[in-house]
């Protein structure tokens, strides 16, 4: 396959799982939309291409690890691994029932393909870190992806963990920031801000740093995987820049964090996902 | 389980640390899944020589208490087994949240060890004196909670909690303090040692507190008291059936404990006579305080957990029997 059919592929997936994401959050009327929605081209490119790994087999010894320390995108990761068979896509639509396996926040014991538990921002950043250096000591080719957003990126552990990958020099952990400009309380450049920009700080702890100037390009996001997959010695930190919300009609343009729209909202956002979906495939 | 007491109430030739230390050396070459992490504080308890022997499976996390918890937890996630250490106000409080979440709730072997427990934090004061380390892991469902009282009870103790599948928290004394036991005993994760008998009160004590609850035994039978003397070095889970059939067979408690009695072993032993067998109970312990600088003998008797401590409070248990 050449590499503009492999783009069309992930076009088409990430659509897929925008769609799917809002489905899964629509089963329960409310939930983190524009953190799940910022992410979906990201999660396209390492679920539909980048990643060694096997459904059938979700904790296969050799496999690539992904760990959404924003754990709040929950949903996403979920319409992701629904649609790439780790469990039948319906399942996931118990979100946050009694019983579920697909809580709110991505957690290890209860939903195959999950590797680590996160909720507590920060830590799945350490536990991402711990896993690259326990598969590189025990002879592992494989790599980690941790994905971090902006507004998370307040949290000390953060910058503990990017300290002591580059001390380990994890060159088989790659951070996807999330850089979507938005957390909780308003603009991350209101609440609270990142001095010389989230970049900066990463190449300050030894990191090598790749900006992606569309991070809800799946193009950009896969060409920089593969660059991120040239150095050597050094943990690789990916700035996604980010739309929160991108491609729900009622999230997008407020950016906001969580999302209780009414059912005729949900029906016009579902819509315009599955519009959006059948027109990339027509392409 | 094997143990041969020697209670003399002599000082330990050896510093503690190395109990722990022999242990993991011993540990690290039979297994390379055993790991150890540490956070700046390698030389204070020796474990530069796991460094040293076995530079692929020991990491210094530098001063940064909270990513080596959850370092630890993800190492763990890959298949390792990992002994992650600090001082034990920092292994508590600093880390908690990343050691109840990333390795407790995540079902992760994560072996926490916590030095200079209680008033052994002695020089380093009140900022370093942790009277709480065992409540807040007591509080993480399925935790093994710890308190071992000399070299060769670490020792052995470190190598059951590496069998572990979750998550655990053992205090440290880290010099040479009393030599409780012979090299070579043995002990069992979750039951209690019964180092001597006696039938008018019962004294359940861990750590620094079982060396003065012998002594606290042998004045109480210069006074014509029978006590009888638990070392329960596991206060979660706790030896509910030992702790019942004291309480049956003597009618009368004391605990004593390195730490904040209102939630450590003395609450703990509360729990199980309030629910099977009502009997006085008398707490030695720290009573609500925080900690202060100063010698650690100086400070056994600041907080009263000496022998004395222990003869008053079992009299004043048998006193308050019906």
């Amino acid at each position: 396959m050449d590499k503009k059919q492999k783009m069309q592929e992930l076009r088409v997936f990430a659509a897929e799982i925008r769609l799917e994401t809002l489905k899964v959050i629509a089963s329960r009327g409310f939930g983190h939309v524009g953190g799940s929605m910022s992410m979906a081209d990201a999660m396209a490119v390492l679920y539909g291409e980048v990643m060694n790994i096997d459904p059938k087999n979700p904790r296969w010894e050799d496999r690539d690890w992904f760990v959404l320390s924003k754990g709040h995108g929950g949903p996403v990761m979920y319409a992701t691994l629904g649609l790439k068979g780790y469990y039948p896509m319906e399942s996931a639509y118990t979100l946050n029932q009694p019983n579920t396996k697909f809580p709110s926040h991505t957690d290890r014991t209860m939903t195959p393909g999950v590797d680590l538990t996160t909720g507590s921002l920060g830590q799945g950043m350490s536990e991402a870190v711990g896993a690259a250096l326990g598969n590189k000591i025990q002879g592992k080719s494989s790599h980690v992806f941790v994905a971090i957003g902006d507004g998370e990126a307040d949290e000390g552990e953060i910058w503990e963990a990017a300290q002591f990958a580059a001390h380990y020099q994890l060159d088989n952990l790659i951070c996807l920031v999330d850089d979507n400009k938005r957390q909780l309380d308003g603009a991350v450049a209101d609440v609270m801000s990142h001095g010389k920009g989230i970049g900066a700080k990463f190449d300050a702890f030894g990191w090598d740093v790749i900006n992606v100037e569309d991070g809800n390009d799946v193009e950009q996001i896969y060409d920089a995987v593969q660059e991120a997959y040239k150095t050597k010695n050094k943990p690789i930190a990916l700035i996604l820049n980010t739309k929160k919300g991108k491609g729900a009609t009622f999230a997008e343009p407020s950016g906001a964090h969580s999302s209780q729209p009414t059912q005729e909202q949900w029906d016009e956002a579902i819509a315009a996902a599955e519009a959006a979906l059948a027109e990339i495939r027509g392409k | 389980m094997s143990y041969t007491l020697i209670g003399k109430h002599e000082k330990d030739s050896r510093a503690n640390r190395d109990g722990y230390v022999s242990a993991m050396l011993e540990l690290m070459e039979q297994d390379s899944s055993m790991v150890h992490i540490d956070c700046d504080l390698m030389g204070c308890i020796n474990t530069g020589k796991l460094q040293k022997a076995f530079p692929n499976q020991t990491f210094n996390a530098g001063i940064a208490e909270q990513n080596a918890m959850g370092v630890a937890a993800g190492m763990a996630a890959t298949g390792l087994k990992v002994f992650i250490h600090s001082f034990g106000c920092f292994a508590a409080r600093r880390a908690f949240d990343q050691a109840f979440l990333s390795a407790g709730y995540s079902r992760l072997p994560v072996h926490v060890i916590g030095s200079d427990p209680g008033v052994c934090a002695a020089f380093n004061g009140a900022t370093h004196m942790p009277f709480e380390d065992c409540a807040l892991y007591m509080t993480v469902p399925n935790a093994i909670v710890i308190d071992s009282c000399d070299y060769a009870q670490t020792y052995a103790l470190t190598k059951q909690l590496a069998k572990q599948p979750e998550i655990s928290y053992m205090r440290l004394i880290r010099k040479g303090f009393t030599t409780v036991y012979a090299d070579g005993s043995d002990f069992e994760i979750g039951k209690g040692v019964t180092l001597r008998d006696g039938t008018d009160v019962t004294i359940i004590a861990s750590g620094i507190l079982v060396d003065e609850a012998l002594k606290a035994e042998e004045a109480l039978a210069a006074k014509g008291v029978s006590a009888r003397v638990i070392d329960m070095h596991t206060w979660k889970p706790l030896d509910e059936e030992l702790v019942i059939k004291a309480a049956r067979e003597t009618g009368a408690i004391v605990t004593a404990e390195n730490h904040q009695v209102s939630c450590g072993l003395g609450s703990a032993v509360a729990n199980v006579l309030v629910e099977n067998c009502l009997v006085p109970q008398e707490r030695v312990g720290i009573q609500n305080r925080f900690g202060q600088v100063g010698p650690q003998d100086f400070l056994m008797k600041e907080y009263n957990l000496t022998a004395e401590d222990i003869v008053a409070a079992a009299e004043k248990a048998i006193a308050r029997k019906a």
